[in-house]
């Protein structure tokens, strides 16, 4: 016994493989079988892929690091669904890559934003924070309203998405551009928006909801403001907890 | 000198790695699709053209004749000192945004979101990262007696290494994000990152393989676990498939409930095994060396490091309690956060016997105070963690300003202060000086921070509760009594005074660099009998 | 081989192996035979400077 590891002290190699297995095994009992059970990956009705202008204003969230003060995770406890709504189900999070669950409120949880305000109110408290919320903290973001929108690449985005598990279909990816211009800028013939409706709304498989407007209320230009509103306007929106059955889900 | 065939070798192989390197950044560059991509891509051409040149024109032989290979230790140990300034600097900064948050300027450059993880990022990888590879490139040299391997080598580790920081520093400001909380570089810099790591492996690991001693020094066990569960954690937490070759944004390969938990498996074991065992590392090689003594018991330290990493890898659940995530992973993750108390506290009982018998240096001795009030901290928060990991604890506290504080306690006092003690120490040794420039500013140092620090966790303890407190509380007819944005407000003045703690933690900083570069301009050489002389003699062969 | 057997598998007896792993490393410490090498490890970091002199 003691000889043994007086050759695990003298043989650096060794050390190395042992501190692997150790440290490896913890994460194989935990992460793994996530991928495998039930309540972790079982699907709920009325989750669809993000439509390509609410991508692009997921990736404004991210970029601009709102989930450092904002969580996306309603936990099971009273006074946070009283105070937010319904709590988080996994399978709400199950297309994002990476996850917004966050681990800080500075600010409030945003897991359920989506129709809380009108866009107006976003479009004000975003360019600055305190003219809606006197008392806020919040950062102003000015710049969105005047930024362009870069969407050039949006189709290699879903493209990206379904290579990780996104169910992404041939069609969307190939209307990407199209369809966001229809989201955020309606103008066009009703053929646009039906087309987006049967890509990810009410009459696409997901038998979902998809909603349409000029979200910054400037109809000259597809601003980030567009895509981050369209962004916060769905958040939360998509599973309809009047139909949805708690037992089914229990964890 | 039955080296030098070696040695060309690995400047033949290096400079061939440095020239395909140069050329497939430089194409990447050339055919970039957005502005930060291009720019980071040069930057990386333009480091690894100057790495080939360096090598041709012959900037590594130098260093060459001395027994130990210092000049990269000493390296090592300015940029902790500068990163470190900067670090501190960039989250008092956003901790007065928070207080005042005009300061955020409306610019999409200086608002909170893109400098918090500036300010991790700084604090933990470039600080932090910093001090453990110039720390364990010194003691795994003196602990082997044997000069680390390669000549090149450990000058590609220091500066790929702060290569990566400045690339990521520059993703943040710009908003180039993963949003995986101390993860946020892009796949490119995740991958230059890796090779970069696997490098510092090589040079650790192969300086150990020809050691002049028969046993491995426990702070070598510390520095190799923190080195490989690194490597494992980065690898696993940012597996992403990028949207093009030539551009910055990616797409994390999990996706929900298995991202969170990857995350926070990442996360919690980064504090673990980056910020705790490799800052163990610095405990047990510089309090034993400084006090004088060996280390109190070095079997309590062989059961602390097996205790520690057996445990710590378990643990990270504790982040996402009453989340979506299945309820027998919290459980676990709660019970093996609880047992991560008992090893935790060995290690600082360890810590701070070391310096029985000789505690009147607790008074004559101020880096070894600051030393042992690490200690003491890392007690406070190992305690404190696993009773925050309790579920109706967290149910309090988490997404509140008290896991700001806890965590802070950790990386001001334990982290921060071990790193200070352990440049305090060697500077004057790397530099052939008898004692750091005035002991008197390391006091001054050691009492401004420390009431910094006391400042900045207790305002955090009680906003942290005080806001959590406020989440909760019902009128009496049932209805929620606070409205989100009232507790927002009754934060202000508790975020003020955490600012005031922040800049004393930085007047400190600054006061140790000045102190540290008066050492090394006007220090007192030493003389032939002091502690640490440069060059150590083949004695043991 | 069900995936949630072999985790079963795994959740007990890897624990169980791992907690004989970590048992081992503790009586490896505190065997009184290991006393002298243990002194003579811990006083690593002292004694190259003696090499110095």
């Amino acid at each position: 016994m003691s000889n043994k590891h007086a050759i695990i002290e003298k043989n650096s190699i060794l050390m190395v493989v042992l501190i692997l297995i150790v440290v490896s095994i913890g994460g194989l009992v935990q992460i793994v079988p996530l991928f495998f059970l039930k309540s972790t990956i079982e699907k709920v009705e009325g989750m669809r892929p993000y439509t390509p202008l609410e991508l692009s204003g997921r990736n404004i969230y991210i970029r601009e690091g709102c989930y450092l003060c904002h969580s996306q995770m309603i936990r099971a406890l009273r006074d946070e669904v009283e105070r937010y709504g319904h709590y988080s189900l996994a399978a709400e999070s199950m297309y994002d890559h990476p996850f917004q669950w966050g681990s800080k409120r500075t600010g409030p949880d945003l897991a359920r934003l989506g129709n809380k305000y009108s866009d107006e109110w976003h479009v004000q408290h975003l360019i600055n924070p305190r003219d809606v919320v006197p008392a806020s903290v919040m950062p102003g973001y000015s710049f969105l309203a005047k930024t362009k929108l870069d969407y050039s690449n949006i189709g290699n985005h879903l493209k990206t998405n379904a290579t990780v598990g996104v169910p992404y279909s041939e069609a969307m990816i190939k209307n990407a551009k199209k369809d966001l211009e229809s989201q955020a800028n309606p103008d066009g013939d009703d053929s646009d928006t039906d087309a987006l409706e049967e890509r990810y709304g009410p009459d696409s498989s997901f038998k979902t909801k998809v909603v349409y407007r000029d979200f910054d209320g400037n109809a000259k230009m597809i601003s980030e403001m567009d895509a981050l509103i369209s962004y916060l306007q769905m958040l939360g929106t998509l599973v309809d907890f009047t139909k949805f059955n708690e037992k089914a889900t229990i964890r | 000198m039955e080296n030098t065939s070696t040695m060309t070798l690995e400047k033949m192989i290096m400079s061939l790695f440095l020239v395909v390197a140069t050329l497939l950044t430089a194409y990447a560059g050339l055919n970039a699709l957005d502005n930060i991509f291009g720019v980071s891509m040069f930057i990386m051409a333009t480091a690894f053209a100057l790495g080939v040149a360096a090598i041709v024109t012959g900037k590594f032989e130098d260093t060459d004749t001395e027994y130990y290979n210092y000049s990269v230790v000493k390296a090592g140990v300015i940029a902790s000192v500068i990163w470190g300034i900067v670090g501190f600097t960039a989250g008092d900064y956003i901790a007065w945004e928070l207080a005042f948050p005009a300061l955020n300027l409306d610019l999409q450059w200086t608002s909170f979101g893109r400098l918090r993880p500036l300010h991790t990022s700084a604090v933990i990888f470039a600080f932090g990262g910093n001090v453990l590879i110039s720390t364990s490139f010194y003691v795994v040299q003196r602990t082997s007696r044997a000069r680390l391997i390669g000549s090149v080598t450990p000058w590609f580790v220091f500066w790929g290494y702060n290569l990566f920081i400045v690339l990521a520093a520059l993703g943040y400001v710009f908003g180039v994000t993963q949003s995986k909380e101390y993860a946020e570089p892009e796949w490119y810099v995740d991958i230059w990152l890796t090779i970069v790591w696997v490098m510092y492996l090589v040079v650790f690991l192969g300086t150990l393989m020809k050691r002049k001693e028969p046993h491995i020094y426990v702070a070598n066990w510390f520095y190799l676990a923190f080195i490989i569960t690194v490597a494992m954690l980065h690898i696993v937490n940012n597996a992403a498939v990028p949207v093009s070759f030539f551009g910055s944004k990616s797409y994390i390969a999990w996706s929900g409930v298995q991202d969170a938990m990857i995350q926070w498996w990442y996360g919690h074991n980064a504090v673990g095994f980056f910020l705790t065992a490799g800052f163990l590392a610095i405990m047990y090689y510089f309090v034993p060396k400084r006090a004088g003594r060996p280390v109190y018991s070095y079997r309590l330290s062989i059961i602390h490091f097996w205790s520690v990493i057996f445990i710590y890898i378990w643990a990270g659940p504790h982040h996402l309690h009453y989340t979506a995530l299945p309820d027998w992973t919290q459980t676990l993750g709660m019970a093996f956060s609880i047992m991560l108390w008992m090893p935790s506290w060995g290690g600082m009982i360890n810590g701070l016997m070391t310096l029985s018998g000789a505690w009147d240096k607790l008074r004559t001795d101020p880096v070894i105070r600051m030393l042992v009030v690490s200690v003491a901290f890392y007690g406070m928060s190992t305690f404190e963690g696993p009773l925050m990991a309790i579920k109706a604890v967290n149910s309090l506290s988490h997404y509140t300003d008290w896991t700001i504080g806890h965590v802070h306690s950790g990386a001001l006092g334990w982290n921060g202060f071990v790193s200070f003690g352990a440049l305090y120490c060697m500077v004057p040794w790397l530099w052939g000086k008898k004692e750091v420039y005035s002991l008197a500013l390391v006091s001054m140092h050691f009492w401004i921070a420390t009431i910094g620090i006391l400042l900045y966790i207790t305002s955090m303890w009680v906003s942290g509760i005080m806001q959590g407190l406020m989440w909760r509380a019902y009128d009496n007819l049932g209805f929620l009594e606070y409205s989100f944005i009232e507790t927002v407000e009754a934060m202000h003045p508790f975020y003020v005074i955490r600012a005031i703690g922040g800049l004393m933690f930085l007047i400190g900083a600054l006061i140790m660099a000045y102190n540290l570069w008066m050492t090394v301009k006007v220090g007192e050489e030493a003389t032939e009998t002091s502690m640490q002389p440069a060059i150590a003699p083949v004695a043991a062969e | 081989m069900e995936f949630e057997s072999l985790w079963a598998f795994k959740e007990t007896w890897g624990l169980i192996f791992l907690f004989l792993l970590l048992v081992a490393a503790f009586v490896y410490a505190v065997l009184p035979g290991n006393k002298d090498k243990f002194d003579e490890a811990a006083n690593m970091p002292l004694r190259e400077d003696d090499d110095n002199g």
